[in-house]
């Protein structure tokens, strides 16, 4: 059994997503219980297998017994399973807030609301996990095209949104497909770790150079790089709160690790090609980290202000890779795992407010913390990570991101930094004030139901408001922990 | 001959192709032009694959009593992996027929200017 928990995280909510429409014919409820045991029995063995990585080291599964480099294998170490664990935390918390969400929807709508779900779930743990280049090609696009569903599901113009975002994505599906095909075309291996070792000798070549390119090109509009970044906007505005908070939490930054894992554990970071193509994305992870921050401060949707704000901080991931020294690699999986913790709290506070007032406009969050007072101190504490003040999570991120830039004294980024740091709290402090300090007007509506939201939507929010400052106070102990062992090389 | 158009016209053609998807994507102006737009793009990639497995006198991969030697078949991986990518391309585009349609329904147009003109309205 405990050899074969690493297949129950992927397989567990696939299964689901292939039944979760007939079980919602029958009751919508079983299909709740259903769906949220899946999702914590993936979560649990995903746990369980990062705690047995962490302390007996790396270790590979072979789907059917195949053995690589013709099998498929999935790759189970300190990085691969933590971020596992992270994605199908965030899953499993984001669910559970939805059932208020999904209440009034017809059986099969609800029935196939949940299937996309655990099937974009299973997408992205599958990209995180394999250990096969095509492999991973192929969940990419189960987890997209279950994004793009579940997107169109908020309506028209959310549907117009999920449109762009198919052509463009599909572009840079196309685009990773080629790339690999490069690979392919030289190597005649889809394995990572054997394409580890058939690349040494050939990493000169101009195939390399293009295939590297490929790579960047397809991950770069996936994870809304700037300035590839135009489909986020719409989809995470019109989208339906609980996908968006989800999807906002992890589905970018799946992307980015699998940069991550081709240019730090595949290609080698030091090797030609891949050094320029991290200067490239360094600098326009720069710009888009300014760009963002300011057209977010332009908003006066906070939905909208949140998605361009996604730019940004995706930014500072890639800002991380770039520099790519110890510090800034902790950096950069730190802000992995505050930013899906932050992010989706924001969105979830976000529907929240949607739910109970009808509202999006920051204007009208006027007197929110009397109303919903739990809520907004959870916003409060998200709010104040992304600007980055101690003790909360963000501030130790991009505290690692400075430090890791001074030891190469990549002197732009630090100012980059502080700058974006300084154009956070604009925005961030404009809506807190609306929501702390400014005065109700007369004709705003407010809400019959009045108080807090419902335990169900409260508790994921309270759950990941809480998880930002426990994570700030263990920065120390996660990053020599954990963080440690999950970079290039550290593994034990 | 020969060796010019395995070795180069034919990965030249692919690029086109490819361009030629990627053109119609940005350009066209009627939704359903940029679909098969992307489609041809995606088949750009179909294609590049299965000339990666192609070999000169090589037949089909299935053994033939007689006939030894990996240099007599065809490389059949490629050909498998893509038979992969035509269905998630053909998944694709049944979502995004599916969007259409949904567009169609609400908005009455599927020329971008104008259905983003009754979006705005």
């Amino acid at each position: 059994m405990r050899e074969q928990l690493p297949a129950l995280i992927i397989i567990a909510p696939l299964l689901v997503a292939l039944i979760a429409p007939l079980i919602s014919c029958v009751s919508t409820k079983a299909l709740r219980v259903v769906v949220i045991g899946t999702l914590l029995v993936s979560c649990m063995s995903a746990l369980s297998v990062l705690i047995r990585v962490l302390s007996e080291g790396t270790f590979h599964y072979q789907f059917g017994g195949w053995a690589p480099p013709w099998g498929i294998e999935y790759v189970l170490d300190p990085l691969s399973s933590g971020i596992a664990t992270l994605i199908s935390f965030i899953s499993l918390v984001v669910i559970i807030y939805s059932g208020p969400f999904f209440n009034g929807e017809t059986k099969l709508r609800s029935g196939i609301i949940h299937a996309l779900y655990c099937l974009l779930t299973t997408g992205l743990m599958g990209m995180v996990l394999t250990g096969d280049i095509f492999n991973l090609y192929v969940f990419l696009e189960i987890s997209s095209l279950s994004a793009y569903a579940l997107i169109a599901s908020g309506g028209y113009k959310a549907t117009v949104a999920a449109f762009r975002y198919l052509l463009i994505g599909t572009v840079g599906a196309s685009f990773y497909l080629l790339g690999i095909g490069y690979l392919y075309a030289v190597t005649g291996t889809l394995n990572m770790a054997d394409l580890v070792q058939k690349l040494q000798p050939l990493m000169d070549s101009p195939v390399i150079f293009t295939a590297v390119a490929m790579l960047v090109a397809g991950m770069g509009i996936k994870m809304a790089l700037f300035p590839m970044h135009g489909w986020l906007p719409d989809s995470y505005t019109y989208a339906p709160p609980p996908v968006t908070a989800f999807i906002s939490g992890v589905m970018t930054k799946v992307s980015a690790y699998v940069l991550f894992r081709f240019f730090f554990y595949i290609f080698g970071a030091a090797s030609g090609p891949v050094s320029a193509a991290l200067n490239i994305i360094g600098w326009a992870a720069a710009i888009g980290i300014i760009f963002g921050s300011v057209m977010a401060i332009t908003q006066t949707d906070f939905r909208r202000m949140l998605a361009y704000s996604s730019i940004a901080q995706i930014g500072y991931i890639i800002l991380g890779l770039a520099i790519g020294n110890t510090f800034a690699l902790i950096g950069a999986i730190l802000h992995f795992l505050n930013h899906a913790v932050m992010k989706s709290c924001l969105f979830l506070v976000a529907g929240g407010v949607k739910w109970k007032t009808g509202e999006h406009a920051i204007e009208k969050y006027a007197e929110l913390s009397r109303r919903m007072p739990l809520t907004m101190g959870a916003f409060l504490i998200a709010a104040l990570s992304m600007v980055g003040l101690p003790p909360t999570a963000g501030f130790f991120s991009k505290w690692y991101l400075v430090l890791g830039a001074m030891e190469t004294g990549m002197w732009p980024y630090i100012i980059v930094i502080i700058i974006s740091s300084l154009l956070n709290a604009v925005y961030f402090f404009r809506v807190i004030e609306h929501v702390y300090m400014k005065k109700a007007t007369p004709e705003m509506k407010i809400p019959e139901k009045g108080g807090e939201l419902p335990v169900a939507m409260l508790v994921p929010i309270v759950v990941l408001g809480a998880g930002i400052l426990i994570i700030g106070i263990l920065n120390e102990p996660i990053a020599t922990q954990i963080l440690q062992y999950a970079l290039p090389g550290g593994t034990h | 001959m020969k060796e010019l158009l395995s070795q180069h016209v034919i990965y030249w053609l692919i690029i086109t192709l490819f361009m030629i998807g990627l053109f119609g994507m940005v350009y066209k102006n009627n939704l359903v032009k940029k679909l098969m737009a992307m489609n041809i793009m995606q088949v750009a990639v179909i294609i590049f694959f299965l000339v990666l497995g192609q070999k000169a006198g090589g037949t089909i991969p299935i053994e033939i009593h007689g006939l030894e030697g990996i240099e007599n078949y065809i490389n059949p991986l490629p050909h498998a992996l893509m038979l992969t990518a035509i269905v998630v391309s053909l998944a694709t585009t049944g979502v995004a027929l599916a969007f259409l349609l949904f567009i169609e329904r609400r908005y009455g147009a599927l020329e971008e200017d104008e259905m983003l003109r009754r979006m705005n309205q």
